[in-house]
């Protein structure tokens, strides 16, 4: 056990959690909730890693990935703005729909290796004993990118005019609209976002942090688990990402136990038996599920602070307008 | 004021404005039929009409959330288009609406400025709308912090936002959608004084309203509504409430209420010390302590939301009650199922008459008996015997005059004055011995009112114990023999028929027992 590896590879894959999350904490403060992270995340994996394989472009790759997640999403707006369907059927249905789309797609790409997103170290701050190795060496542009990511996030939310607006439409469409705020275009807009970035998460994966398409398993459920984490992060993206580097070290950490046969000089059940791994595995999901479901109850989402309008469709005009 | 065209917000006037043919259908309604409305700088002008007549339509086209078939709008003589609530607010039209729109989680400062373009874009510039939301206040008189966070706020404050908000977007024209419909009589003489400043110095208001004192309180003119059409236009000085009340309904009807002298009789219904908490663990009830006795009416008068609905319930057994006890007839009933207190002898007019009174997808006869479906004459065993369920229905749709196609008419497509007054039926139908009223008027036209009341007092007259349950201030008075008064949970004070003024039950219900206990003894003193 090296805390210094657990922390260096929770940074790594935790940053795939602070972008899916926080796109989705955009989604949701305009009052959208998009289950479909896991569809866009794996279809933002498939499309950067064949376009950076068959174009050799690694930039373009991303950028792509990108695009896919957010196009796939304008799908879930047009369903729930436009039509205003119900938010939770829409949402499974979006990730069915970029599973499916992605697992074609992405026939063939499993053990190809493209150009990858590059890692470095932070000339100078990789020198700081501790601090260095863990936040500024080998890591992927990407993770530098995430720690300037959640305070921007944070910033535009709640302390610029468009970050007002956004929170005035998830909590109060009316009001917005009466005031002469496009609710439509404001959700279309940070709905199309979150897809953006849970492509960007999804890429994070492929080009980034593990790189390689494994087909389904290359997400494996992590989509979800960005989900409960703005739960758990109460809409505050600092907080999602404070949870997803969590998160990240969590799972390298219940790798790591399996290594040593002795644990605080008693005999490691998970080394004489690895199965216990996969009770330990489960965890991340089991808090997931578990947020999922506390999150659902009305007066506890009330509690934590959850936007008020969220799930509920805008139809201008409609009781007290 | 040194400019006569100018506003004290330094804004031009709307000298007219003018709405002309306007035409609105939904489907299978004709909303406006051929509308003529306006308007003059300086005026205000009372737009008169009971539930469903058409005012929120109208206004809704004016301020660009729908858009009319026929018709036109016209500012100072000039033909406008409105497409959106942004084309109203360009044009110097606020609207102040009946439901706050407030966000809930932002300041003052921060909901005034939703919408606008801040002049540090992208950063937020709200000390500057800060200023200038203090420098507005000022020039009104409105009371209101710029940094508050609106959900810390009393109804009456976010009132006054509401019309900072309309004014800081440069408002010359206000549409005022029933504000008085939560403030207290005192808030209300408040509002009302603000109103009739803005209209001195200028601004042309739109007063829309169901209450007729109101209308002689406020108004210059007044515009009645009865189906989509326009039945009346007059100056307020010209006319009285009959004559407004007669163009609403479209016959005559009774605005005063004969309460024949009864003595009561034993107490039916007894709460002791009754506490309640919500969901949230929050108390809703504090030590209610309350009697309603056999020929006795007991209004029950506050602010919305301040216990009511969980009064109301505790007692109908929808509520747990955690302290305390709820008596009736002396027998402790304290937390039964509402089954079985509906077999108790309790009868209970819910305020969400669709939600809690009916079901709407079933018929009016299936409605009529709900809670008695079970048994006979009804049913034998697992079967239900139609001829009874008819003859019943057709009885009290007879005893009631309930106006509905047959019996056989789903019940959401009745009126709700008609709803209520099925509700009534099937309550009084089952002989109880205490009736729980809750808003057994809201949203139900005059007529309706008007037989309701009539029914209500009749019961007394025949011994039944009432608890009535009003936000409006006009039943409660008309109709109970004691009021109490609630607010935040806690009954602040009682007053009989007789000292009931709208003073005191004002001060009551703005939770200020004390300066009550003073007025009260400045009076006896007397």
């Amino acid at each position: 056990m090296n805390f210094e590896i657990i922390l260096h590879a929770g940074l790594a894959t935790g940053t795939i959690l602070l972008f899916a999350g926080i796109g989705e904490i955009f989604a949701e403060r305009a009052g959208i909730l998009n289950l479909g992270v896991e569809g866009m995340m794996l279809l933002g994996a498939m499309a950067g890693f064949s376009i950076s394989l068959t174009t050799q472009n690694v930039w373009l790759g991303l950028v792509v990935a990108i695009l896919a997640g957010g196009i796939l999403s304008l799908a879930h707006g047009l369903v729930t703005i436009h039509f205003q369907a119900d938010q939770v059927v829409s949402g499974l249905s979006l990730t069915f729909l970029g599973t499916g789309l992605a697992l074609v797609f992405g026939k063939g790409l499993t053990g190809q290796t493209p150009p990858l997103i590059p890692s470095f170290d932070i000339p100078g701050l990789a020198a700081i004993p501790f601090i260095g190795p863990v936040f500024f060496a080998n890591h992927s542009l990407l993770v530098y990118v995430g720690y300037f990511f959640a305070p921007l996030a944070w910033y535009y939310i709640n302390r610029t005019r468009p970050g007002m607006h956004l929170r005035a439409v998830g909590e109060k469409p009316s009001a917005a609209d009466t005031m002469g705020v496009n609710v439509y275009r404001l959700r279309y807009f940070y709905v199309f976002v979150g897809g953006c970035l849970a492509g960007l998460a999804g890429a994070t994966i492929s080009l980034a942090v593990s790189p390689g398409w494994y087909s389904d398993q290359t997400t494996s459920g992590q989509g979800w688990i960005a989900i409960g984490l703005v739960i758990f992060a109460q809409w505050n993206p600092l907080k999602a990402a404070l949870g997803g580097y969590l998160f990240g070290a969590l799972r390298r950490g219940i790798l790591d136990l399996q290594g040593p046969a002795l644990l605080f000089g008693l005999a490691n059940p998970l080394y004489i038996n690895s199965n216990f791994s996969f009770f330990l595995k489960m965890t991340p999901y089991i808090l997931t599920i578990l947020a999922l479901v506390l999150g659902s109850r009305a007066a506890i989402k009330k509690r934590l602070g959850a936007p008020a309008a969220l799930g509920v469709p805008y139809i201008r005009g409609e009781r007290g307008l | 004021m040194s400019n006569d065209n100018l506003l004290p917000s330094g804004l031009p006037r709307i000298e007219s404005l003018e709405m002309r043919g306007i035409v609105k259908k939904f489907p299978g309604v004709l909303a406006n039929d051929h509308v003529d409305f306006d308007v003059k700088a300086g005026e205000i002008h009372a737009l008169l009409g009971e539930n469903g007549a058409g005012k929120s339509t109208l206004m809704k086209i004016l301020y660009g959330l729908y858009h009319p078939e026929e018709g036109g709008i016209y500012l100072n003589g000039r033909p406008i288009t409105i497409n959106s609530p942004t084309d109203s607010l360009n044009h110097g039209i606020g609207m102040i609406h009946q439901h706050f729109m407030l966000v809930d989680n932002l300041t003052v400062a921060e909901n005034v400025a939703l919408g606008l373009k801040s002049s540090r874009e992208p950063r937020l510039d709200l000390d500057v709308v800060s200023a200038r939301v203090r420098e507005l206040a000022d020039k009104y008189g409105l009371r209101v912090d710029p940094d508050t966070v609106i959900s810390k706020m009393a109804v009456g404050e976010r009132q006054r936002v509401e019309i900072v908000k309309a004014l800081y977007r440069g408002a010359a024209l206000l549409v005022l959608d029933e504000p008085t419909a939560v403030l207290t009589p005192q808030e209300v003489d408040d509002l009302f004084v603000i109103f009739r400043q803005m209209a001195a110095d200028g601004h042309a208001l739109i007063f829309i309203s169901h209450k007729l004192d109101e209308i002689f309180a406020l108004t210059d003119r007044v515009t009645v509504l009865r189906d989509g059409r326009v039945t009346g236009a007059v100056l307020t000085s010209e006319t009285n409430k009959n004559k407004l009340a007669n163009m609403m309904v479209g016959r005559e009807v009774s605005l005063t209420r004969e309460r024949p002298s009864v003595t009561p009789g034993k107490a039916r219904l007894k709460l002791e010390n009754v506490s309640a908490v919500n969901e949230d663990g929050q108390p809703v009830l504090i030590n209610i302590n309350l009697v309603v006795r056999s020929g006795e009416i007991v209004g029950v008068a506050g602010v919305s939301g301040n216990g009511q609905r969980p009064l109301a319930e505790a007692i109908a057994g929808l509520q747990r009650v955690g302290n305390g006890r709820v008596l009736m007839d002396d027998q402790d009933v304290t937390n039964l199922a509402p089954a079985q207190m509906f077999d108790a002898g309790l009868a209970y007019i819910p305020e969400e008459r669709m939600h809690d009174g009916v079901i709407k997808d079933f018929s009016v006869a299936e409605n009529f008996i709900l809670q008695d479906h079970v048994r006979p004459p009804f049913a034998k065993g697992i079967f239900l015997n139609f001829k009874q369920i008819a003859a019943h229905a057709q009885e009290l749709i007879n005893a009631f005059s309930i106006k509905t196609p047959s019996r056989e008419t789903l019940v959401k497509n009745l009126s709700g004055g008609n709803i209520q007054k099925l509700i009534l039926a099937r309550e009084l139908a089952r002989q109880p011995r205490v009736i729980i009223a809750a808003q057994p008027t809201r949203g139900v036209d005059i007529g309706a009112t008007e037989y309701i009341h009539a029914q209500l007092l009749k019961q007394r007259s025949a011994g039944l114990a009432t608890l009535l349950i009003s936000e409006d201030l006009d039943e409660v008075k008309a109709l109970s023999d004691r009021i109490v008064v609630l607010f935040g949970g806690e009954i602040m004070g009682e007053l009989s028929h007789e000292e009931a003024t709208p003073e005191k039950l004002g001060l009551l219900m703005a939770g200020e027992r004390e300066i009550e206990k003073m007025i009260y003894t400045f009076d006896k003193g007397r």
